[in-house]
């Protein structure tokens, strides 16, 4: 498994021993350790990726690192939009990456494709977030 | 009921939250990052004297002294409200609303982008986010990067990612946009480097040295004439007529296009070429973070000097708005020196006006002399004429206020 840490630095001195921290990214365990955020993380794994655009789907990862951008946001125990730079890791915690949404009013969609029901916009929606148990 | 909140906990809140507790005022510091000490944390660099500038030691200093005097500090916590009832203010946080009788914004700065084509790939951050995750979380952000964008900031942080055994290919300029403007003008970037060329102890500032009493036609000359290499910072290439055209990937950042600039900045065709990195840092400089003085009503003015638009306020770091103050880079890009001096004035300020006590008066105008003696020593400035930005914004105040 890839591992990023900085252990040995000329001035800041070597990387104390720190307690480790399981959690689990997208349903896959990982180890931390404590001061670690989600991203320092997930980063010192080679994880970038954190979540996709919702619209484009396109895949995003930090920017700002310190809260601005809000580009980092994962859902943490269930609760959606949460800043993975400032979260700190919690043994047992569970993060997903972001997920796009249902686009269903795109204009760049041809009409044949637009979902006719609300059952339809359902059943796409699915498919696009590649859910399983939505 | 808290005699003041203070938003922040950078040098400038922290020092603020000390002078306040020395006097005995119920204080709460709230801020959203982990761990205390703001930008502060991952600052390293070398002062002229050889000693280190180290974040990480400043900020256990500064924590000591507030945990001595029981200060309430409050971590991940945000604040995305506050208003002005009467004579209370309500702070509203993610963890609940905090009322206070004054409150002291010291929410520092944020970064300029300087965005180009495929920014928003993983593995594009900003050099603060490099600078945050190598020294204060201690991981390595890629394998191979490149810094886009001159300036004093990435500069310094491109030596702290150099110290901390992170591979950069180069610095280069960002292609020119209607957003990167200077940023992306050889001349320009050439004439700020020889501005703080005097002032900062580096390599890459001693080479802005030999351009910085010169004349502007012998500063035009060494763009002109710039070493199609680069110049040398620590071993690694420094370019002012390069520029990085755009960051290529499919899912992640694979290469960046770079290409040759004219002395003014455009791309001259036929010369791109592709370097492979898997991380790119975007350095557009610092921006007063103002938001929370703006939905409080707060004046304000834009001055180049400072960074930007910045909350009216005065020395004393006192705003128009009566129990409102400021301090640190809301006010205006400083170093964190500077910071930590405004924050002490601000809170002797707050001391003063919450005890009606006219004898802290010697405190604060002590505390403001220390905030000249600071920015005039600082290694490091942002802004030559930043004595002239803040006699503007100081004027502003008074005429505010009368």
């Amino acid at each position: 498994m890839k591992n990023n840490r900085i252990v040995d630095h000329p001035v800041l001195g070597k990387l104390e021993d720190r307690k480790e921290i399981t959690f689990t990214f997208d349903g896959k365990e990982y180890t931390g350790f404590e001061g670690d955020t989600v991203a320092s993380a997930l980063l010192a794994h080679g994880i970038r990726t954190l979540r996709v655009h919702e619209e484009s789907k396109k895949p995003r990862s930090i920017y700002c690192n310190i809260g601005h951008c809000y580009e980092c946001r994962v859902t943490v125990d269930d609760v959606r939009g949460v800043r993975a730079c400032l979260t700190p890791i919690r043994e047992g915690m569970a993060v997903d990456s972001g997920k796009g949404l249902p686009s269903p009013l795109n204009p760049s969609i041809p009409p044949e494709e637009l979902p006719r029901t609300y059952a339809e916009y359902e059943e796409k929606s699915k498919e696009t977030r590649g859910d399983t148990d939505a | 009921m808290h005699d003041v909140v203070i938003i922040g906990s950078g040098p400038a809140g922290l020092s603020a939250a000390i002078s306040c507790r020395e006097n005995n005022l119920e204080v709460v510091v709230v801020d959203e990052f982990p761990k205390a000490g703001g930008r502060l944390l991952g600052q390293l660099h070398q002062e002229p004297t050889g000693e280190w500038w180290n974040g990480i030691k400043e900020t256990e200093a500064l924590l000591e002294r507030a945990n001595a005097l029981q200060t309430d500090i409050r971590l991940e916590v945000s604040v995305y409200h506050v208003e002005k009832n009467d004579e209370t203010f309500k702070v509203y946080t993610n963890k609940g609303t905090i009322e206070s009788k004054n409150v002291l914004i010291a929410t520092g700065a944020a970064e300029t982008a300087a965005p180009i084509p495929g920014w928003t790939l993983p593995g594009v951050m900003s050099i603060g986010a490099a600078q945050v995750m190598t020294n204060v979380h201690r991981v390595k952000v890629g394998e191979k990067g490149i810094v886009v964008g001159v300036n004093v900031l990435s500069a310094a942080i491109a030596r702290e990612m150099q110290l901390a055994g992170v591979n950069l290919h180069s610095m280069a300029l960002p292609a020119a946009n209607i957003v990167t403007g200077d940023q992306s003008n050889p001349r320009k970037v050439m004439d700020a480097l020889a501005r703080i060329a005097h002032l900062a102890p580096s390599k890459f500032i001693q080479f802005g040295s030999r351009f910085a009493r010169a004349s502007s036609f012998v500063r035009n000359t060494a763009v002109k004439f710039f070493p199609p290499g680069g110049v040398k910072m620590w071993g690694m290439p420094v370019h002012i007529r390069k520029a990085i055209l755009s960051i290529n990937g499919e899912d992640k950042v694979e290469s960046v296009t770079m290409c040759k600039v004219t002395t003014d900045g455009a791309p001259i065709a036929g010369t791109e070429e592709e370097i492979d990195v898997d991380f790119v840092c975007i350095a557009g400089g610092l921006y007063p973070l103002v938001e929370l003085a703006a939905v409080m009503g707060v004046p304000f003015k834009y001055i180049e000097e400072l960074g930007g638009h910045v909350p009216v306020h005065n020395e004393q770091m006192e705003t128009p708005i009566e129990g409102l103050y400021v301090a640190g880079n809301i006010t205006g890009i400083e170093s964190a020196k500077v910071a930590g001096a405004q924050g002490t004035v601000a809170g002797y300020s707050i001391a003063k006006h919450a005890l009606g006590d006219e004898a802290i008066g010697e405190h604060v105008k002590n505390s403001m002399e220390q905030v000249k003696t600071v920015r005039a020593n600082a290694s490091i400035q942002f802004h030559p004429k930043i004595d002239q930005g803040r006699a503007r914004i100081a004027e502003s105040f008074e005429v505010n206020h009368s």
